[in-house]
């Protein structure tokens, strides 16, 4: 009997728990952050997308840029985590996509009509552009993205612990597996190339003498020259000179400012905090020649501006990287250089960037210049998976690098044609 | 007595039941109060549950690049594709071998913990406390400490240490796929997550055990120990035992998180899911093909797990509890 009276007493009050919890996420719900910001209803709200950038007063600076824009109120989402493309490729589809946001030129959002044409703004400042950065963002003619920064990746590696193993700086990918080699103590791994190795993906496919893809959108990556660099990359991979599992990524300067390896493939953007903890003690070098028919690359990669075309504040979100990106060249600059080092794509801007004149910065320069590749606007997220997957079958396991390249070939020749007809 | 006692009150009042039901009536009909209480589920259940399920079937029918309203009908296309993509058969065909090694582990573990804690003689509430708390973690949260801490490729990880004593090199447990050490890190850290929840369901079923059973057990000269465990304790933990084994199938499955998290770039490893998620959300955002592999996974665990409870009597009524 007091079994049968104690069920019921529970059923009924888990019903009333039930029902509460009901109710307190109905409220929850209205009360969820849209990333709107809140109240007033006099002018534009604008939404604005950035990765989380790793240097200290990134996201500060870019908040202190948006307050100081008098016609709109805009609010921006830090994205963090490593997958902002799938974030942000994921809200795009939704009523609460960003207005603006920050990405990489792809042409799938060109041809889907997910970004608008910015011809008409940054026409007028054109020729003050790299011409590599408009030509990386032109489709038929009509640009659709504002680049702000352009940030070359290389190797940065330890003077002294090279001098100590009595090791030159590598001239080709087989020295550089010879120097990890040799600068593999019992502490410190030769070399870091991130975890993944996804950021040498395409700087090899470069110094092995080839390219993503030819100048007419074929796919231009599948060669004996590429096949012959994996297979060496596999070497380096398996020689047990490279670091791994470290944990913080390539893009971070940690592994090499805390003595865990000699030479680690970073970029541009870490240089002064490099060179904050390790002083003078610090060199740069493209990516080195990994096959007889290539030379050394750099991958001038970076980050622009882009107006979601089909938002609801699209001439707002446009005026909005007008006035910022286009005319704010203060911004700009300090956008550039005050936190990490990136190389401005206005050239008014770089020609008056002292700080990346000499010494190390002006080296980095140096290379982005002689050696680097702009991002190809044709090469989209599917076909930078697509080589991603022969990195993980054939360096990090032991596939064979000719049937893995092949099975790339296939899934870029589908979405080129996809893509292009 | 006392039951008799107070039938003989409730009996003769005929007449002020019959005034008393109106009153009750009017203030919550049984239907009024069905729909009152169960109406928020329901209709959460249909917008968040039904709706998303018809459209996704509805999507797998269409061609869905980045867009979710589609109107280019290809019938069974994105079901051939999927079939036909090696990686994503292939994450069917290496969760059915995870599954079928990590359920028995998980369900041997949280029932031992069980046993464990339910033979405390002091500090039990302690000891539950403890091993039930790692359910309250962000699968996410756990990952990272696992990828960052425990099990980092560096000299200074935990485990890399702790090797170290025995003078075994560093292994890089989670970018180098060779030999698979990921599936230890990804195993543990699932074992770690998840066996505390089910270790309160057997608590609570092994609470439930008539100690009148093990008595007359005694009686009847079974020895303590492994004798009472396997005849007394085992059957009668089938009904939770059963239960444990279908969330744990499709936990299995459904498998996500630690292994997003933990496994980056890679080809291998890779759930179900996170093959959907590469194929319909992160890059390629085909919303069509990743509905008719949602669509098929559904099937697939709805077949395993019914054929699941064929075998261990799910639901069978009376007998099963």
């Amino acid at each position: 009997m007091s079994a049968s009276s104690n069920s019921n007493w529970s059923r009924r009050s888990l019903f009333r728990a039930a029902a509460g919890m009901a109710a307190a996420g109905t409220l929850a719900a209205c009360g969820s952050n849209n990333g709107r910001g809140g109240g007033s209803s006099s002018g534009d709200h604008l939404v604005q997308y950035f990765h989380a950038y790793g240097e200290a007063g990134t996201e500060q600076a870019i908040k202190k840029y948006a307050k100081a824009y008098p016609k709109a109120d805009v609010s921006t989402q830090w994205i963090t985590g490593s997958d902002f493309e799938s974030k942000l490729f994921a809200t795009l589809l939704t009523a609460n996509a960003p207005d603006l946001f920050e990405f990489h030129p792809q042409i799938q959002l060109v041809k889907s009509g997910q970004v608008a044409d910015l011809s008409d703004i940054i026409d007028p400042v054109k020729s003050d552009f790299n011409q590599a950065d408009i030509a990386s963002h032109t489709v038929d003619g009509k640009i659709y993205g504002v680049r702000m920064i352009d940030d070359p990746q290389f190797f940065f590696y330890r003077k002294s612990m090279l001098e100590k193993a009595k090791v030159e700086v590598p001239q080709t990918l087989d020295e550089l597996i010879e120097a990890a080699a040799k600068l593999t103590t019992g502490k410190v791994k030769g070399a870091f190339l991130g975890n993944d190795l996804h950021a040498v993906i395409n700087p090899l496919i470069w110094s092995s003498g080839a390219d993503t893809l030819t100048a007419d959108n074929r796919p231009a990556f599948n060669t004996d020259g590429v096949a012959e660099g994996l297979t060496k990359m596999r070497k380096l991979f398996t020689s047990g000179s490279l670091l791994l599992g470290a944990p913080a990524d390539y893009w971070d300067p940690s592994a090499i400012n805390q003595g865990l390896c000699a030479i680690q493939f970073c970029g541009m953007w870490a240089m002064p905090a490099m060179q904050q903890a390790l002083g003078d003690d610090l060199g740069v070098f493209p990516f080195p020649k990994a096959a007889d028919a290539g030379k050394p690359s750099v991958y001038n990669g970076g980050w622009s501006m882009f107006v979601n075309a089909k938002g609801k504040n699209v001439d707002a979100a446009k005026e909005y990287v007008k006035w910022l990106w286009i005319e704010q060249k203060k911004y700009q600059e300090d956008w550039a250089l005050s936190y990490g080092f990136h190389i401005p794509p206005r050239s008014s801007i770089a020609a008056s960037a002292t700080k990346l004149q000499s010494g190390l910065p002006a080296e980095g320069v140096k290379l982005f210049d002689q050696y680097g590749h702009f991002d190809n606007i044709g090469w989209t997220q599917a076909m930078i998976t697509a080589t991603e997957n022969v990195f993980a079958d054939c360096v990090r396991k032991n596939g064979d690098p000719k049937a893995s390249l092949d099975t790339a070939e296939k899934t870029v020749s589908a979405e080129l044609k996809k893509l292009f007809g | 007595m006392a039951t008799t006692s107070r039938l003989d009150r409730t009996r003769p009042a005929p007449a002020e039941a019959a005034t008393a039901r109106p009153r009750r009536g009017r203030r919550s009909s049984p239907t009024l109060n069905f729909w009152l209480f169960t109406s928020p589920f329901l209709i959460g259940l249909v917008i968040f549950v039904y709706v998303p399920i018809g459209w996704s079937v509805w999507l797998s029918f269409f061609e869905a690049r980045f867009t979710v309203t589609p109107d280019k009908f290809t019938g069974f296309a994105n079901y051939r594709q999927m079939l036909d993509n090696g990686n994503f058969t292939g994450a069917l065909l290496t969760f059915t071998v995870f599954a079928a090694l990590i359920v028995p582990t998980t369900w041997a573990l949280s029932l031992g913990l069980a046993l464990l804690v339910n033979r405390m003689r002091f500090m039990r509430a302690f000891f539950r406390s403890v091993f039930f708390l790692p359910t309250a973690c962000s699968y996410v949260a756990a990952s990272l400490i696992w990828k960052m801490s425990l099990f980092n490729g560096v000299r200074f990880g935990l485990a890399n240490t702790v090797i170290g004593w025995f003078g075994v090199d560093n292994i890089a447990w989670l970018a180098d796929p060779d030999p698979p050490w990921y599936w230890l890190v990804l195993v543990t850290a699932r074992l770690w997550l998840q066996s505390g929840f089910y270790m309160i369901l057997f608590l609570a079923a092994l609470q439930n055990i008539p100690q009148e059973l093990y008595e007359a057990a005694e009686i009847d000269g079974a020895k303590r120990g492994w004798q009472t465990f396997r005849h007394i304790t085992l059957p009668q933990l089938r009904a939770t035992s059963t239960a444990v084994i279908l969330l744990l199938l499709v936990a299995a499955y459904q498998a996500f998180d630690e292994f997003f998290n933990l496994l980056s770039k890679t080809t291998w490893g890779r759930p179900p899911l996170v093959e959907l998620y590469y194929m319909a959300l992160g890059q390629n955002q085909d919303y069509g093909a990743g509905s008719a592999g949602a669509v098929m996974l559904t099937l697939l665990i709805c077949v395993v797990t019914l054929f699941q409870g064929r075998l261990m009597g799910f639901g069978r009524g009376e007998e099963s509890r």
